[in-house]
């Protein structure tokens, strides 16, 4: 084969490689289908990564060999090893990944260019864009990673003027480019500066961003690691990297936008807002003690037992007391008295998106008894009881009826149209928000205190003995 | 140069229409696969990675390209594992106990 035939082969695979990453992608339609979907893409991967080792370019395959073993081992281990309830910590670390990969890459294809005296302005300039997007999604990505590890403070770290630091950087990056891609040759110190700046920048975005908003950040990174591929992409001319690098910015995007949709909030306020440390209206009803209904466990069992239909409500309570077990085999024992039980999932019931989805398919819930907020708010109005495990938030009637509450407007599951509805919660202790939640108040409401775990053990031990 | 360019810009612009298409039909119960599996997806810089790290024009040019390899391949590896692992859990309602 000539040069030019192996050129086309390595493009024509590419295309093959593209068609299944898309094919793949409209396979996650439905979980029946995703599995499969997923190995497909994996077979893409496998078809570019491997014909590409036939590019003529290549002089030596030691450090290539090398390369991916050690990826490979690390990658089979970090899979291997995770628990269900660390994915948003995995999949900040390899948004990490995917942003140092496409610097670093970025970095090498400059680095190469420069020393043998050529290189095209618009090469340059996509180059320093995928370096910087990558730097900063290394380095953005690891912070979040440490804040949902609890390496980093969950608070938000506040300085004066940080938004302006931030956005001097920014300009100083911009600056840098500029002049890298007038002057290319001989400037390496002058791309160092800037990959580090971007490094830097990573850091400051995402430091003052509180421990409760790492979903939108991890989101958004996700985003970030795909665009700055797809800009890698646009240095090396390459069109999968360019396909692949758009399909998972177009993907994060999507993610980042439900995900403050679901939290009312702007993208612009997650990112520089300070949440949590601006201190309004944190103080609600004040000073007053409202009365509320506290039930013991054997009366909650006898409304669970003899209803018709119970939803689910769980939060993110539920995964840090691991009573995902328990709320299942509560759902069992409740449906072999023919009672109908459904899950209401909120988009932020987890620490990222889908993630309360997946620890509760970890539990053996059957997806198909899971149902997103815009197809179960309706069934409330019929549901029998509700019952809310290590939920808040997000079935607060405030968000709905309260005009001036922060949270006002935020989507809700209408846990409070329920006939009755019982909350299992350790104390009346409010939520992240920290408001006061109107549905603990209501005459239909029952408190059920304790540990999560705990308390659906016990409720399943009283309806063994109805 | 600008030839290139726009041809990118043009693969670059209908990409994303594909993906905001074909992602916004994701139901929410799987979005955490499809941001590992996404993960994984963007690990296809390892292809211009794999190159790079092949040529030999320069040390520090080489051993990026490396580095690259190696953060890439944990995401292709990891990735696809971890998402093939979850998927696994996701199952339909079909026990015998619930039969009756």
């Amino acid at each position: 084969m000539s040069d030019q035939d192996y050129v086309n082969l390595i493009n024509g695979s590419y295309v093959v490689a593209a068609v299944l990453f898309i094919v793949g992608l409209m396979l996650l339609r439905t979980p029946a289908t995703a599995r499969y979907g997923n190995r497909l893409a994996a077979l893409a991967m496998l078809i570019a990564a491997g014909v590409t080792l036939l590019d003529r370019n290549i002089i030596e395959f030691e450090f290539i060999i090398g390369g991916v073993i050690v990826g490979s081992v690390i990658g089979v281990v970090l899979a291997r090893t995770v628990k269900m309830t660390a994915m948003p910590q995995m999949v900040a670390v390899f948004n990490a990944f995917g942003g140092g990969a496409s610097a670093l890459l970025a970095g090498s294809e400059f680095i190469r260019l420069a020393n043998a005296g050529e290189v095209r302005e618009d090469v340059a300039a996509t180059i320093m864009l995928a370096t910087a997007i990558g730097a900063l999604t290394l380095t953005g990505s690891l912070v979040a990673a440490g804040k949902l590890m609890g390496w980093v403070t969950q608070n938000p770290i506040i300085f004066p003027l940080r938004n302006v630091v931030s956005a001097l950087i920014g300009v100083l990056i911009v600056a840098i480019g500029v002049i890298l891609v007038v002057d290319p040759i001989d400037n390496q110190l002058a791309f160092a500066a800037l990959a580090g700046l971007a490094l830097l920048l990573g850091v400051l975005l995402v430091t003052p961003i509180g421990g409760a908003d790492m979903p939108v950040v991890v989101a958004l990174f996700n985003s970030y690691s795909g665009l700055a591929g797809a800009a890698t992409g646009f240095a090396l001319e390459n069109n999968i990297l360019i396909i692949a690098g758009a399909l998972v910015g177009a993907s994060g995007l999507i993610l980042t936008r439900i995900m403050t949709r679901a939290m009312n909030r702007s993208l612009a306020n997650v990112m520089f807002g300070g949440f949590g440390a601006s201190g309004t209206e944190v103080a609600d009803v004040d000073g007053e003690v409202r009365p509320y209904r506290s039930v013991q466990p054997q009366d909650a069992a006898l409304m669970l037992g003899y209803a018709g239909s119970v939803i689910f409500v769980p939060g993110y309570g539920l995964a840090v007391a691991q009573a995902q077990h328990e709320l299942r085999t509560l759902a069992d024992m409740l449906q072999a008295r023919g009672v109908d039980v459904k899950y209401a999932i909120h988009p932020v019931a987890g620490r990222m998106p889908g993630h309360m989805n997946v620890l509760l398919a970890e539990a053996d819930v059957p997806y198909d008894q899971l149902y997103d907020l815009d197809h179960i708010n309706r069934d409330f109005d019929q549901a029998d009881v509700a019952l809310v495990v290590g939920a808040n938030d997000v079935v607060n009637p405030a968000a709905r009826d309260r005009e001036g509450s922060p949270i006002y407007g935020m989507p809700i599951l209408n846990a409070d149209h329920a006939k009755s509805v019982i909350v299992l919660k350790r104390s009346m202790a409010s939520g992240f928000a920290g408001i006061d939640n109107d549905l603990f108040y209501l005459d239909r409401t029952s408190m059920l205190f304790g540990d999560a775990k705990k308390s659906v053990a016990s409720l399943v031990s009283e309806i063994e003995d109805l | 140069m600008i030839e290139s360019l726009i041809l990118s810009l043009t693969v670059f612009a209908l990409a994303m229409f594909v993906g905001h298409s074909v992602i916004t039909k994701v139901p929410p119960t799987l979005h955490t696969p499809l941001m590992s599996g996404t993960n994984a997806i963007s690990g296809i810089v390892i292809v211009g990675a794999l190159v790079a790290a092949g040529m030999t024009d320069s040390a520090l040019s080489q051993g990026l390209a490396t580095a690259a390899v190696v953060l890439a391949t944990i995401n292709v590896v990891g990735g696809f594992l971890v998402t093939d692992k979850m998927l696994r859990m996701f199952r339909r309602r079909e026990r015998p106990d619930r039969a009756k």
